[in-house]
C-alpha cells in the first residue's frame, strides 16, 4: 500500500484520537472521553509501526510517533495518592514504615538523643559550655525569653493572637525546611542526615541544660513538651529516611547502586510525607497551645499525653489488617 | 533494521511500550535546562516581591503569611507544578521541555518530591555543580534528584513540518529500493522547501550514482520518485 492510501484509510481515526487526547490533557475528569481511547491508542501504535517498517516519510512517521507519546502519557500512569490512599497511609502505611525502618529510626533518635542527653548534662553541671555551641547575642535572647520574671510583666499578654500567626508561619517554613534538608543530604552515604541530627540533638540538649541551670525549668519545659512530641519525633524521621537514602549507597545488597538508591527513594517517602505532616501538627500545636500562658502542671500533663499519643501510634497503629 | 534503531548522533533513547512500539524520549541537555531554571527563578523571585509588597500592609499576621508563601515558593513551586500541569514548570514549559518518569509515564508526588527535595544536594558545593556533573557524566542526562527520582527532562514534541510535497511529474524509480534509499528520496522531498539550492543539488548528487540519474536531472527526478513512491489517494 503506498503512503497516500493508507493516510487516507486511517487519518480519520487519528483525527479522532487527538481530539480525544486533546480533551484528557486539558484533563476533564469529569468528561470522560469515550471507552475506546485504549483502543484507539494501540491501533495507532500498530499505524506508526507498519509506517515505519514500510519507510513511509519521516513527516507521518514523527506524526504517529507524537501522537503514540501522547497517548502513552494518558493511558499509563503510576497509581497517584487518592483520598482513600490519604487514609490507607494515615492508618497503616506511615506507622507502619516506621517499624519497618526500625533499624534507620533507632540509630536516628540514638544521634539525636543520645548528644542531646550528653550536651544536656555536661552544660548543666559547666554552664559556659553553651557559648561553645552559641553567640552570646543568642544565648540573651534565649535567657529572656524564658526568663520567668518576664511573665509577671506581662510577656504572656503582649504575645496577642496574630503574633501566634506569625510564630506558625515562622515554625512551618522553618522547620519542614530543616526536616527536608535533614532527608536529602543524607545522599552523602548518610553523613549529611547524620551531621544534622547529632547537631540539632546538642543545640536542643544545650539549650534545655542552661536554663534548667538557671532554674527556668517551668518555663522551657512548659513550653517545649507538647509540640517537642511531634517535632522532635520527626527530626529524627527525616534523619531515618535520609540514612535510608545513604545506607543504600553504601550496601546496596543485590541491586546496582542506582537501583537500590531509587528503590530506597522509594520507600523513604512514607516516612517523608509523614514527616511533613508531624511538622505542620507541631507549628500548630507550638503556636497556639505551646504559647498560652497556663499553670505547669497542665502544662505537662497535656505534653505528657501527646507524647503517650506519638508512642502509641507508632507502636500499634495498623497492625491488625483491619485498617485496610 | 537501520531505519527503526535511532541515530547515534543524538540524545534520543528509545524506549519500548507494551504495545511493541518504540517511544523516543529526547532528554534535554544543561543548557535548556539552565535557562529554565533561570526562569523560574526570576518568576519565584516575582512572587515574592509582590508578596512582600501586599502582605507589608497586614502587619504581624501578614508576616506569618509571607513566611508561609515562601516556604511554599522555595520547596513546594517546582513540585505543584510538576505534578499538576502536565511536568512542566512555567520555566520548563518556555524552554520546551517536561519531567517525566523514566518509563515515559507522567511524573507524580513522589517522584517530584523527590527530585525536588534533593535539589538541596545538587546544589552543594555551589551553584548546583554536584547537579551538573551528574547531568554531564550520566547517560540521559540526569542531575542527583533525577537519578534517586529515577526521572527524566525531556524535550516537548516539536512542532511538526506539514509542507506537501513539491510539485513534480511521477519518476518510476529504475530498479526497486531498498526501504532506506525510499526514506532518503521522501526525506529529501519533504525538506526540499527549507534547503538552499546549492543543498539540494550537492544532496542530490549523492543519490546520483546508485540510481544512475544524470546530475542536471537529478532534483526533478528525485522529487518525481518521491511522489510516486507517496502514491496518490
Amino acid at each position: 500500500m503506498k503512503q497516500q492510501q493508507f493516510e487516507q484509510l486511517r487519518s480519520d481515526s487519528w483525527l479522532h484520537f487527538e481530539q480525544q487526547l486533546e480533551q484528557l490533557e486539558k484533563g476533564d475528569k469529569h468528561k470522560r472521553p469515550a471507552e475506546d481511547f485504549p483502543q484507539r491508542y494501540r491501533a495507532l501504535c500498530q499505524d506508526k509501526a507498519l509506517a515505519q517498517s514500510r519507510a513511509y516519510s519521516n513527516t507521518l512517521v514523527e506524526r504517529l510517533q507524537q501522537l503514540v507519546s501522547r497517548g502513552h502519557q494518558q493511558l499509563y500512569r503510576h497509581r497517584s495518592r487518592s483520598l482513600s490512599r490519604i487514609v490507607q497511609f494515615l492508618l497503616a502505611d506511615f506507622p507502619r514504615a516506621v517499624r519497618r525502618e526500625w533499624r534507620a529510626v533507632g540509630i536516628a533518635s540514638a544521634c539525636f538523643y543520645g548528644p542531646a542527653l550528653l550536651l544536656g548534662v555536661l552544660v548543666y553541671l559547666f554552664p559556659e559550655l553553651i557559648y561553645s555551641l552559641m553567640d552570646p547575642a543568642q544565648v540573651r535572647d534565649m535567657e529572656q525569653m524564658y526568663d520567668p520574671s518576664a511573665r509577671r510583666f506581662g510577656e504572656g499578654a503582649l504575645r496577642s493572637s496574630d503574633s501566634n500567626w506569625v510564630m506558625f508561619g515562622h515554625y512551618i517554613s522553618n522547620n519542614i525546611g530543616i526536616g527536608f534538608r535533614t532527608y536529602a543530604t543524607g545522599i552523602i552515604f548518610g553523613l549529611g542526615s547524620l551531621f544534622l541530627v547529632v547537631f540539632n540533638g546538642l543545640v536542643i540538649g544545650g539549650v534545655a541544660g542552661y536554663l534548667s541551670q538557671l532554674g527556668f525549668v517551668e518555663t522551657f519545659f512548659g513550653f517545649v513538651i507538647a509540640h517537642g512530641a511531634f517535632e522532635l519525633t520527626a527530626i529524627t524521621f527525616a534523619g531515618a529516611a535520609g540514612l535510608k537514602l545513604g545506607w543504600s549507597l553504601i550496601a546496596p545488597g543485590n541491586l546496582s547502586r542506582l537501583q537500590a538508591l531509587q528503590q530506597a527513594a522509594r520507600d523513604s517517602m512514607t516516612l517523608v510525607y509523614g514527616v511533613i505532616l508531624l511538622l505542620l501538627i507541631a507549628a500548630f500545636v507550638e503556636a497556639f497551645w505551646s504559647s498560652m500562658n497556663l499553670a505547669f502542671s497542665t502544662k505537662l500533663i497535656v505534653g505528657g499525653v501527646m507524647w503517650l499519643w506519638v508512642a502509641a501510634y507508632f507502636g500499634w497503629m495498623g497492625r491488625t489488617h483491619a485498617a485496610e | 533494521m537501520p531505519i527503526s534503531s535511532p541515530a547515534l548522533l543524538d540524545t534520543r533513547y528509545p524506549l519500548e511500550t507494551p504495545e511493541g512500539v518504540d517511544l523516543l524520549l529526547q532528554p534535554a541537555g544543561l543548557l535548556p535546562r539552565l535557562l529554565a531554571f533561570l526562569v523560574d527563578l526570576i518568576i519565584r523571585g516575582g512572587i515574592v516581591l509582590l508578596f512582600s509588597i501586599a502582605l507589608v500592609s497586614l502587619g504581624r499576621f501578614g508576616w506569618g503569611l509571607w513566611s508561609i508563601c515562601f516556604f511554599l515558593i522555595s520547596w513546594w513551586y517546582p513540585v505543584l507544578f510538576e505534578v499538576l500541569w502536565q511536568g512542566r514548570t512555567p520555566g520548563k514549559h518556555y524552554m520546551g521541555l517536561r519531567v517525566v518518569h523514566a518509563d515515559g509515564t507522567p511524573i507524580g508526588w513522589s517522584a517530584s518530591l523527590i527530585r525536588n527535595l534533593l535539589r538541596t544536594v545538587d546544589m552543594l558545593p555551589l551553584f548546583y555543580s554536584a547537579g551538573i556533573i551528574s547531568l554531564l557524566f550520566s547517560q540521559r542526562l540526569q542531575r542527583i534528584g533525577d537519578l534517586a527520582a529515577n526521572t527524566l527532562v525531556v524535550y516537548r514534541e516539536a512542532p511538526l513540518n506539514s509542507a506537501p510535497l513539491p510539485e513534480a511529474p511521477e519518476v518510476i524509480p529504475p530498479h526497486s529500493l531498498q526501504l532506506d534509499e525510499q526514506l532518503a528520496i521522501l526525506d529529501y522531498a519533504e525538506r526540499f522547501a527549507q534547503l538552499s539550492p546549492e543543498r539540494r543539488q550537492e544532496l542530490a548528487d549523492i543519490l546520483c550514482p546508485s540510481l544512475k540519474l544524470r546530475p542536471e536531472h537529478a532534483q526533478a527526478s528525485l522529487l518525481g520518485m518521491a511522489r510516486f513512491l507517496r502514491g496518490h489517494a
